[in-house]
């Protein structure tokens, strides 16, 4: 137990804890999931090819995160085993993304309020359905709440700003070109002056229905190259052209 | 004493850095689940689970296959006329067991998963050599099981991707790894598809030729291994053949597959003792 002078209210503590958090998190770049027609997109702007903010963890779930990685990538791993060991003592079909969102709202809940400091971290657990419709995205934030998000999730960095961007223009069963062209531009509205990505710098994936089993693909080099480029038509303001592609 | 505010979040195990194992995971935090850790020692297992039979895998320009016959005997008697003994370990690679029924499917699960789990939680897939010794290491820590009776023989056949080659791999019951060049075969008929493997076997196959060969010995094995299951014409019971090559693991489907059968059955009705090799 921390030695503690004098009365500090449980109200001072919380605010505390989530004001030290919040900055964390405010601190790296934004990740943006969002639903297309053929699935769920990530898109995240990474310094590192090899340090995922985006990750598989199941057949039909993936995971993305932002803030502290090494907290997160704790995390990552803790799901990946969670669902593999589900999935081993039952079926494949019986791990869900709403479980194991539980169960990350229950760990950074305790890891809250019991643990020296909290987790600097916000997750994103994703699900593609069989439709559309049956799309799940699970936002956790760092004291354990759960947002189950429609249609798109933004977390980290400027999320504000980023989001409303996205909220702007974005359309129910857009194209995978439309949607990722959408995500990209809103990662450089960060700034007041929008700034313009490098595909390299880019970190992308989905989580494609179409796919037999595991549905989790990156999308790096030309395939990201050409979608982007495919897409690029469909940047004009007007928010009605973002579904003309599928 | 459980924590009970800590009921519901991931227990420390979980949240471990560490083994990027899905084996070791289980051993740690539910071992119980490990195939072979539910029985008694000391007891002969033997006749409780069917008996998987023959797998044969030869390599072709370029990739392998991998086939196996459908039968599963208990005793003299057939327990199941359409197991699958051939399945796919991961994107370049194909597994197969002979042996224990019951126990080798387990096994096989917890090995496609072990290869699953490397590959999410270290980012990068493990090279053929490295997929082979782990299931080397799994065969190893059965060797209790197979002492009371209950013996796996795996065979593993992979593309590898540094050499642009199909390879394959051979087991003991002691966890023993050999790699075998050009074609190998395991399981109670693996001795007359070997002899008929060959005669067969050119280093120029193409991947059907390959194809044709394994189902050639498979008719020679169950033509005199009254354990291993010939082509099954009246319920259109054929063969599982994998292809593994750089387009990655593919199960040839069933029509393709009976084809060649038909053709390898209608040679044999000239022939019964199917094709002649050159003496010389």
């Amino acid at each position: 137990m921390s030695m503690q002078f004098g009365y500090v209210s449980p109200e001072q503590i919380m605010k505390d804890r989530a004001d030290y958090a919040r900055k964390g998190i405010a601190r790296g770049r934004s990740v943006i999931v969002i639903q297309y027609a053929g699935g769920i997109l990530f898109a995240a702007e990474s310094p590192s090819p090899s340090l995922h903010k985006i990750s598989e963890i199941y057949d039909r779930i993936a995971f993305a995160a932002v803030g502290k990685y090494n907290e997160f990538e704790i995390l990552r791993q803790a799901g990946v085993r969670l669902a593999d060991l589900r999935g081993y003592s039952y079926d494949r079909v019986d791990v869900s993304g709403r479980a194991l969102a539980n169960v990350y709202a229950q760990t950074l809940g305790t890891i809250f309020t019991q643990d020296p400091k909290p987790y600097e971290v916000e997750l994103v657990v994703a699900e593609v359905g069989q439709t559309t419709d049956a799309d799940q995205i699970y936002r956790i934030t760092y004291d354990g709440s759960v947002w189950a998000d429609s249609g798109f999730s933004v977390m980290g960095g400027a999320a504000e700003q980023v989001g409303q961007y996205v909220s702007e223009h974005f359309t129910k069963g857009a194209s995978l070109e439309g949607s990722l062209r959408l995500a990209v531009d809103a990662l450089g509205r960060d700034t007041d002056e929008p700034r313009q990505l490098a595909t390299s710098s880019l970190e992308v994936a989905v989580l494609d229905r179409e796919r037999p089993r595991r549905r989790f693909r990156r999308l790096t080099g030309p395939v990201l190259d050409s979608l982007l480029a495919r897409g690029g038509s469909e940047t004009s303001p007007q928010p009605d052209s973002e579904g003309s592609g599928d | 004493m459980v924590d009970v505010s800590r009921i519901g979040s991931l227990p420390a195990e979980f949240l471990t850095a560490g083994t990027s194992s899905f084996t070791e995971f289980l051993r740690q935090h539910s071992p119980e689940l490990l195939p072979g850790n539910r029985v008694p020692a000391g007891a002969d297992l033997g006749g409780l689970t069917p008996h998987a039979t023959t797998l044969v895998a030869t390599t072709f320009v370029g990739g392998v296959v991998m086939a196996g016959d459908r039968r599963a005997t208990m005793g003299n008697m057939i327990a199941q006329r359409d197991i699958q003994k051939v399945f796919q370990a991961d994107e370049y690679s194909a597994v197969g067991m002979a042996g224990a029924a019951g126990l080798g499917l387990e096994l096989i699960r917890l090995f496609q998963l072990e290869l699953e789990h490397y590959e999410k939680i270290e980012g990068t897939v493990l090279s053929l050599e490295g997929k082979a010794n782990r299931l080397s290491h799994m065969i190893r820590g059965n060797l209790g099981m197979a002492m009371q009776g209950l013996a796996v023989v795996p065979l593993f056949a992979g593309y590898d991707l540094g050499t642009g080659s199909g390879r394959i791999f051979s087991y003991d019951v002691t966890g023993g790894r050999y790699e075998e060049h050009q074609f190998f075969s395991v399981g109670s008929g693996s001795v007359f598809a070997r002899g008929a493997l060959k005669k067969l076997y050119r280093d120029d196959l193409t991947a059907d030729d390959a194809i044709a060969v394994t189902v050639q010995a498979l008719y020679d094995a169950a033509d005199d291994d009254s354990a291993t299951g010939g082509p099954d014409l009246q319920r259109r019971i054929f063969p599982i053949v994998a292809v593994v090559d750089d387009a990655g693991y593919r199960q040839r489907d069933e029509q393709a597959v009976a084809q060649i059968v038909e053709e390898v059955v209608a040679g044999r009705d000239v022939r019964p003792d199917g094709p002649v090799a050159p003496l010389r």
